[in-house]
């Protein structure tokens, strides 16, 4: 008879992260100064959904913590203590340990018990320590009270005539808890919006209210819940069978909250909408005496529903509820009565779920489901998405990879072909080329996720390592929209943390610092992504100390680096990659940003992206990574060397042209260079620095492309340009090894095999080999230049 | 091309308990005047050279990478790796495709004779020698029709240092 539980976990691990993540949000923005209400009420919701979930699935440990967080929300969110820091700082410590409650029970990991429970009495400490309400709810509802709530009701001073009932309005008698004088005049406040209110007094320390309206009960539960436990709540409609909302209370001690001791009420509360539209399982739990009696946990709004309701608000997903068969069955003692009392109801009561009278539902479509509407967003978010394993999708877009190849084919073959007498072929393959191309990019567009994935893991850190670092940090970020591709998205994440942490830590001054310079106390760091061009520009931009150039070079030289004052600044700026260029004390003000630095350009640039580092002593540094857009795919510019076609990178194209002879310069009569636009770059020959044969040897026979890595430019010396294209990039690893030089490969149009070269390498080797003057094939070479010698 | 004490490791280890295991079916080619022998559960395929994309600064037997079926794979000439047979390309010229455990690999050879079924008693130990190919890499003789089949562990070659077909880092 039980239902096993266990096939909804995942959706409320889910779920719980996510609220999780959102609580987090909200906490980092709250203004601890005038906390907004919503704000607090959100956080608080999250906690609650939380708590109800995991009470539900028996995870009592996670019940037991969001409950001691949910007092202490309560009592903030309804102004009987002000939000402190020390309370944000607390409920992020909550967060932590209910995200790992959740990883421990999601995936088996550790769970610190000491670490939950230090938690825990801070929360109580806290929540004690300002407490207006002497006692705790907790101890005080800890009985679940099965039964219905009788009320000995006092003279009402609010009456009701037949002429207004006929109007639909309604008196209803609201029974509340223990609430202070306070909360009772707020109470009486907030419902007064509604119609007219009378407060009485009835037995000792209790207070119900008389409200006379037009409005639901439903609605005077969602204004009381602000400020008191809607589960407390008695509403009655005055003078008739009463509906009440649940006596048993959430706050249900979880040790108590066991599928044993709950009582078919309590099940109902924490069931969400568990129940199908089965009426008599409905009504087995809630009926008893005639009396309707409401299972209705504030907020969840769903057991007041029918069937129908249920499936169209989406919350029919669950399969159809069977009561443990532990649990007192409510019998449905004179259902006949409460079957003919809920249609006289119709419009008077939070209406049962007995609501197999389906009259009931249509008033109550309108109410307050606060709650409720996080369930139906994932449930919405589960029906229009699907989980796909990655090398499904990697398949297709190698699939989709290959008929861009064999497109490519057919194109180059129609191209051949008399444009007049093949017109409409030609057409066709044109068509197909575009077709092809948008098929290309939906495909690949499914591994694109957003920034804000990485994005939204800073914030708190940023906090975290400001407080710790006593130093106060704004954190921005900008364009978490842009898209990226996963598996760049899950790399991107470590270099970035380590770039973030070195900004707060070492870009960032102290507070005091920054004043002395004339700056804001508070730092700024920015993180920011946007599209440029075809590759994705990622920047950690801090406006603190920047980087100090004379240390750096100082640092350096005495690091043994070849360094000399007339490097530029992106040159020295670049020597905090070199592996283990640590700087520690003697780089002050930039000290550690050499830590692992190193490590973070290897990651980026085993992704094919670059990292850059612009700097302004005293005024800040940004740090700028850009990133291909995927790694699968790259527009490249084919070149070819004698009959071979290799591909460069386009992104890494500055300009290409045809040198004039007189732009060609030698250093000792070696060291070809070429003057462009005031800037001599040193030419690398591709055919001698891959030893590959060719026809053209002077520069002014072929075509120079200007390539730009790592801030270096050099200039590279090929045949011809071939044409511009996108390339599906396949490892040469797979079946072979890294070869110097290039990077990939790819299939061209032919079907032939044609490799990507690697520029940064190729930057690289040109600079510390020889290839370039001393290469066979230019040795031998007389290039029309060497009058230019500057030793002839 | 390898050491002597290399050799008789291999002969008192390798080549010895080799012989054992040896038995079974092999794809018999031919390199120069010798017939080769290799595992037939090695062989992906058989298929003509053609298009083959050089790559730079390789050893001469490596010819370069072939697209097959969207799948990069290197070629690697036997021939000129073991300096044996007439080293020309033509319609005749034949590559086999080796699957080794995942990684595929193409290799020149002169031709394809024959697929062999080999039992224990074909098969005789390898002597000492000093050859092009260590005999590390020799599992044993065979002897088939008068003929003397060398029985190639391909998969040991072709993942070796000398074949320079993977990163060294990666072994």
């Amino acid at each position: 008879m039980t239902v096993d539980m266990s096939q909804f976990y995942e959706v409320f691990f889910d779920e719980a992260e996510e609220l999780l993540a959102e609580a987090e949000h909200l906490l980092l923005s709250i203004d601890v100064e005038s906390p907004d209400i919503e704000q607090l009420n959100a956080i608080f919701r999250a906690a609650h959904s939380i708590k109800g979930g995991a009470a539900t699935f028996g995870f009592m440990d996670m019940a037991e913590i969001t409950h001691v967080l949910e007092n202490l929300l309560d009592k903030i969110r309804k102004n009987e203590m002000a939000l402190t820091t020390e309370h944000v700082d607390a409920f992020l410590a909550a967060k932590d340990v209910i995200k790992m409650q959740v990883d421990g029970h999601r995936h088996g990991s550790e769970v610190n018990a000491e670490q939950v429970s230090d938690v825990a009495m801070m929360l109580k400490s806290l929540s004690e320590g300002n407490s207006a309400i002497p006692a705790d709810p907790v101890i005080a509802a800890s009985t679940p009270e099965p039964e219905v709530f009788v009320v000995a009701t006092e003279k009402p001073a609010l009456t009701i005539t037949d002429e207004e009932k006929a109007k639909g309005i309604t008196l209803y008698d609201v029974g509340l808890p223990q609430v202070t004088e306070r909360d009772l005049t707020n109470l009486k406040d907030e419902l007064a919006l509604l119609g007219e209110v009378v407060a009485y007094q009835r037995g000792e320390n209790a207070h119900a209210l008389l409200v006379k309206t037009d409005s639901s009960a439903d609605d005077i539960v969602s204004i009381c819940s602000f400020i008191v436990d809607a589960n407390a709540l008695v509403i009655q409609v005055a003078g008739e069978t009463a509906a009440t909302t649940d006596s048993a209370p959430p706050e249900t001690a979880p040790a108590e909250v066991t599928a044993e001791a709950a009582t078919p009420a309590a099940e109902a509360d924490l069931g969400y909408g568990f129940f199908d539209d089965d009426p008599i399982i409905n009504a087995e739990a809630t009926a008893a005496d005639g009396k309707v009696k409401v299972a209705e946990e504030m907020g969840y709004g769903l057991f007041a529903e029918n069937g129908k309701d249920q499936q169209e608000e989406g919350y029919g997903f669950f399969a159809p509820f069977k009561p443990h068969p532990d649990a007192p069955k409510a019998q449905m003692i004179g259902d006949d009565n409460a079957a003919e009392a809920l249609t006289k109801a119709k419009e008077e009561v939070v209406a049962a779920p007995v609501a197999a009278a389906p009259a009931a539902q249509e008033e109550r479509r309108n109410q307050s489901r606060r709650e409720s509407d996080k369930p139906a967003a994932t449930q919405n978010a589960e029906s229009s998405s699907i989980r796909v394993g990655i090398e499904k999708v990697d398949q297709l877009i190698n699939l989709v990879g290959e008929l861009v190849i064999t497109q490519a084919m057919i194109e180059q073959r129609v191209n051949a072909l008399d444009p007049m007498d093949n017109e409409a072929l030609i057409n066709s393959v044109s068509q197909l080329t575009r077709n092809t191309r948008d098929l290309q990019e939906s495909v690949m567009s499914i591994r694109m996720m957003p920034m804000d994935f990485v994005f939204s893991r800073f914030p708190r850190m940023v906090r975290d390592l400001a407080g710790k670092l006593g130093k106060k940090v704004d954190f921005v970020t900008s364009g978490a929209t842009t898209e990226l591709d996963k598996s760049l998205i899950e790399r991107i994440v470590d270099p970035l943390t380590h770039l973030v942490r070195n900004s707060v830590d070492h870009g960032i001054e102290k507070p005091e610092v920054r004043k002395q310079m004339g700056k804001a106390e508070n730092g700024t760091l920015t993180l920011s992504a946007a599209h440029k061009g075809g590759s994705i520009v990622i920047e950690v931009t801090d406006d603190g100390g920047g980087l100090n150039r004379d240390k750096i070079l100082a640092k350096a030289a005495s690091n043994g680096l070849p360094v000399n004052e007339s490097m530029t600044d992106a040159e020295v700026y670049n020597l905090i990659f070199a592996p283990g260029f640590s700087t520690a004390e003697v780089v002050t003000d930039v000290s550690g940003r050499g830590v692992g630095m190193d490590v973070v350009k290897r990651n980026i640039t085993a992704m094919g992206g670059n990292i850059e580092i612009r700097s302004a002593l005293g005024y800040g540094t940004t740090i700028s990574i850009s990133l291909p857009l995927t790694l699968a795919i790259l527009d490249g510019m084919s070149v070819s060397l004698d009959k071979s076609v290799y591909v460069v990178p386009l992104n890494l194209i500055v300009e290409t042209l045809q040198p004039r002879a007189e732009d060609l310069k030698t250093v000792t009569g070696e060291g070809l260079m070429v003057h462009v636009r005031g800037e001599y770059l040193p030419i690398i020959a591709l055919h001698a620095l891959f030893n590959h044969p060719t026809q053209i040897t002077n520069p002014t026979d072929g075509v120079l492309l200007i390539l730009e890595a790592d801030g270096k430019k050099s200039a590279l010396f090929v045949d011809r340009l071939v044409g511009q294209q996108q390339v599906v990039i396949k490892s040469l690893e797979t079946n072979f090894k890294r070869i110097p030089g290039v990077s990939g490969a790819t299939i061209m149009g032919d079907g032939s095999v044609a490799l990507i070269l690697d520029v940064p390498a190729i930057i690289q080797m040109g600079q510390t080999t020889n290839y370039v003057t001393g290469g066979v094939a230019f040795s031998s070479q007389n290039y029309p230049t060497s009058k230019n010698h500057i030793n002839a | 091309m390898s050491t002597t004490t290399e050799m008789n490791n291999a002969l008192s280890g390798n080549a010895g308990s080799g012989l054992k295991t040896a038995a079974g079916e092999y794809l018999t080619f031919v390199l120069g005047s010798e017939q080769y022998g290799i595992e037939i559960l090695k062989v992906q395929e058989i298929r003509g050279y053609d298009a083959v994309t050089q790559i730079a600064n390789m050893p001469s037997f490596i010819k370069g990478v072939i697209n097959l079926r969207g799948k990069i794979v290197p070629i690697v000439d036997l021939r000129i790796k073991f300096n044996l047979g007439k080293v020309e390309y033509n319609e005749f010229t034949v590559v086999i495709i080796l699957n080794l455990n995942g990684r595929i690999v193409g290799i020149v050879v002169d031709g394809v004779s024959d697929v062999r079924e080999l039992r224990e008693e074909h098969l005789r130990e390898v002597p000492s020698l000093v050859t092009r190919i260590d005999t590390k890499y020799i599992v044993g003789l065979a002897t088939i029709e008068q003929e003397m089949l060398i029985l190639v562990d391909i998969e040991k070659l072709m993942t070796s240092d000398e074949m320079q077909l993977i990163d060294s880092a990666v072994h």
